[in-house]
């Protein structure tokens, strides 16, 4: 008998808990209301296929070279294109935003790239470079049309003697594995969901237990006979099944709406999710009792667990190209482990050798985090 | 009356003030938010290991590797022996790409045919992928004309455009980064500060008090707008001086047009955060509230990718987005010393959303109140 009480304590601590989620709207509204507005946001509104890149061509002299150069631009499906007669007419524009690049064909563009070969090219471009990913899309692009276009000036130009000992060329034949397609969303919401899913783990438990603390009935909690670790664990369960809810809920949107390949298997993507929210909840619930004041608890979780999720995972920005000291603090997030673990789950299938390690360190920062939770809260009023 | 507002301005400040915990949180995160974030974000691509198999004896594989073993993006290069390597190395994501030279590469090229540089990219990094096979590509076109130019005995055409880039010449990230996080840093605190004022004395019961206090509810909603807009200037300022001392962003524009924008910008984010604060009945749901409205305004604004990317349909609700043009404001101020009529033109929406969200609060406030 005596064995069944504590369980019966708990189901008593998860019915109330259960209770409180089903009948507080703010907790509908993060289980449930956000993850569908973040999922409908991570899949239109972060994109990095490059569109619709306004570009200004300057053509001083139309010539037949010139006009073979803006169709190369006109016809890219990466640009609305504005033309004028005079760069200068074009500068306030690229000053404003309104134009990310300027192209210019001087005056003498034609008479330059077609004899007098020479030093000195003469296509100008000017990007924006307040905005350093497009600007250097601009350039490369600009660079690719007119080595092409050079490449094939040279080739109806060369002599038929010297033709002989051409040698050949090199080609560039890319094959993308697991995204055949270039769709930069496969790619991208399978980093997105993690974001999510911290969301429903540790803002919603950070919110609640401090609210506990917030109002009182912490204390109320504190003066009955159940013990810390009750009372942890049953906060921790109902969450723990939300969170895990919120999770499929956002894998199947991604396979069904956003037709988002799903190569692994569904035992891969729970273990690593299911390690994932045992992270994300003690993250929670270590802020919270250690804040117990809502607005605190709250700050601390958005820059604690949100903002890494989004910044410091290897979603949207590459680890490698961080500076050494940020690719550090970058492995104590365990959201960088779940990261790797869904792209890799979704795009490439089981592949256990990139699983294994990561769910063995999202593992022991979660002992860790549990250590440091054990050491922290007692039932103590202060 | 000032009196009045004055008091509960003073109030209110030191609610925020006096609690260690929100004084901490309200200085500390944001600056070490500032530093760390403003180096980890960025879209270039460095330091990528890489994969080579080079099944290729001749000359020409060799020259290329060469040229590619000297670029710096690169630091490390795995070489393979066989292609079953390759298949593992990229599985387990130990190389981004990986570049194979067939047997006949360099035969191929002596003999004036086509030769294949087959690059293998790791579609979960699509986006790193395809930077760094930009990079490939351009090493080859390199050697291609070098080859070419080598065998004729031509003299080397400069191929290479005149690229400038206005505004950022290295294009560093840390440029547009810093000016953006001011916006997005000045947002979230502002917006938490006015979200959780109202909600918080509601919940723990002080709210009444505030009303039965002579003071007009218009005096109370200015006594809630100013605290919370003197707190984001002031978060601000901070985090302009760290741009441009710390980060050493240069800063070309005008300081009080930057000061005019934030001032309607801030304006705005109170206008919508007091609106949650009087729809909200607990701390947490104007916390969420504020969630709620950060979120897509930070996605939507074109700080985390570009707008022109995303989708036609999707586009024109950035328009009513105070972030959107306020990062305009900000970089433009930083980076470009735009001119007054394109800071106009970015500064008139702010104050549309900032009238209308702080008069809808007001009569929202007022009919609470009533």
């Amino acid at each position: 008998m005596s064995l069944f009480k504590p369980l019966r304590r708990l189901k008593g601590l998860v019915f109330k808990e259960c209770l409180q989620i089903v009948r507080d709207p703010s907790s509908i509204l993060i289980a449930f209301v956000l993850p569908c507005l973040l999922m409908f946001l991570f899949g239109y509104g972060v994109s990095l296929d490059t569109a619709n890149v306004r570009l200004g061509v300057a053509v001083e002299r139309q010539t037949p070279e010139t006009d073979q150069i803006l169709r190369a631009f006109e016809g890219s499906r990466y640009f609305e294109v504005t033309t004028a007669h005079d760069r200068r007419t074009l500068e306030p524009a690229l000053m404003a935003g309104h134009l990310r690049g300027i192209v210019v064909l001087p005056t003498d563009f034609s008479k330059i790239s077609l004899t007098g070969m020479g030093r000195r090219t003469p296509l100008q471009t000017i990007a924006d470079g307040s905005e350093p990913n497009t600007a250097s899309f601009v350039q490369n692009y600009v660079q690719a049309t007119w080595s092409t276009w050079l490449a094939r000036r040279n080739l109806t130009q060369s002599t038929p003697p010297q033709t002989k000992q051409m040698p050949g060329q090199a080609q560039v034949v890319p094959k993308v594995w697991f995204n055949q397609q270039l769709i930069s969303r496969y790619t991208l919401l399978p980093g997105a969901i993690p974001i999510i899913v911290t969301l429903v783990g540790t803002l919603l438990t950070t919110l609640v237990v401090a609210r506990e603390w917030d109002r009182g009935t912490m204390e109320a909690l504190i003066s009955t006979p159940v013990s810390i670790g009750e009372i942890l664990l049953g906060k921790f369960i109902p969450y723990f099944v939300l969170g895990m809810g919120t999770l499929y809920f956002c894998t199947l949107v991604s396979c069904l709406w956003y037709e988002v390949p799903f190569r692994g298997s569904l035992f891969a993507l729970t273990t690593a999710s299911a390690l994932y929210m045992l992270n994300a909840l003690g993250i929670g619930l270590f802020i919270s009792s250690a804040t117990k004041n809502q607005f605190a608890a709250a700050q601390a979780s958005l820059f604690v667990a949100f903002l890494p999720a989004f910044l410091l995972s290897g979603y949207l920005y590459e680890i490698s190209s961080m500076p050494k000291w940020v690719q550090h603090i970058t492995l104590i997030f365990p959201v960088r482990y779940f990261v790797s673990s869904l792209r890799t789950i979704f795009l490439a299938g089981d592949v256990w050798g990139v699983l294994l390690p990561a769910c063995a360190k999202m593992l022991a920062i979660a002992a860790l985090l549990y250590l440091l939770i054990a050491t922290k809260t007692a039932k103590r009023l202060d | 009356m000032l009196n009045r507002i004055k008091a509960l301005i003073i109030k209110e400040l030191l609610a925020v003030w006096r609690d260690k915990k929100s004084r901490v949180l309200l200085v500390l995160p944001p600056m070490l938010m500032l530093v760390i974030f403003s180096y980890a974000v960025t879209l270039e691509v460095k330091n990528v290991t890489i994969g080579i198999l080079n099944q290729d004896r001749g000359p020409y594989s060799r020259e290329l590797l060469r040229r590619v073993q000297g670029s710096p993006t690169f630091p490390q290069i795995i070489f393979l022996k066989n292609p079953q390597e390759a298949q593992h190395l990229i599985d387990s994501e130990k190389a981004l790409l990986i570049m194979h030279l067939q047997s006949d590469f360099s035969e191929r090229i002596a003999g004036g045919k086509m030769a294949d540089v087959q690059v293998i990219l790791d579609g979960r990094r699509m986006n790193s992928a395809q930077i760094v096979q930009g990079y490939i590509t351009q090493i080859v076109t390199h050697f291609n004309r070098d080859v070419v130019n080598r065998t004729l005995k031509q003299v080397n055409t400069e191929d290479t455009l005149a690229a400038r880039n206005w505004f950022n010449p290295n294009l560093e990230y840390v440029w547009f980064t810093v000016p953006s996080l001011v916006g997005v840093l000045c947002l979230t605190i502002t917006l938490n500060v006015t979200s959780l004022s109202v909600a918080r004395e509601r919940e723990l019961g002080t709210f009444d008090q505030l009303l039965v206090s002579p003071l007009l509810p218009f005096e109370i909603l200015i006594g809630k707008t100013a605290p919370a807009m003197i707190i984001g200037l002031l978060e601000g300022t901070l985090m302009i001086l760290a741009g441009i001392f710390l980060f050493k962003v240069s800063f070309w524009g005008s300081m009080p047009s930057l000061y005019i924008g934030m001032f309607f910008f801030l304006m705005s984010i109170t206008g919508i955060g007091l609106f949650i604060s009087s729809l909200a009945k607990t701390q947490q749901q104007a916390l969420l509230g504020s969630f709620l409205f950060s979120n897509p305004a930070i996605i939507l604004s074109g700080y985390a990718t570009p707008i022109e990317n995303m989708p036609d349909w999707l586009q024109p609700v950035t328009l009513i987005n105070p972030l959107r043009y306020f990062l305009v404001i900000v970089k433009g101020c930083f980076l470009k010393a735009i001119p007054e009529n394109v800071i106009w033109d970015n500064t008139w929406p702010l104050i549309i959303i900032g009238v209308s969200t702080l008069t809808g609060a007001g009569w929202f406030f007022r009919r609470r109140l009533g």
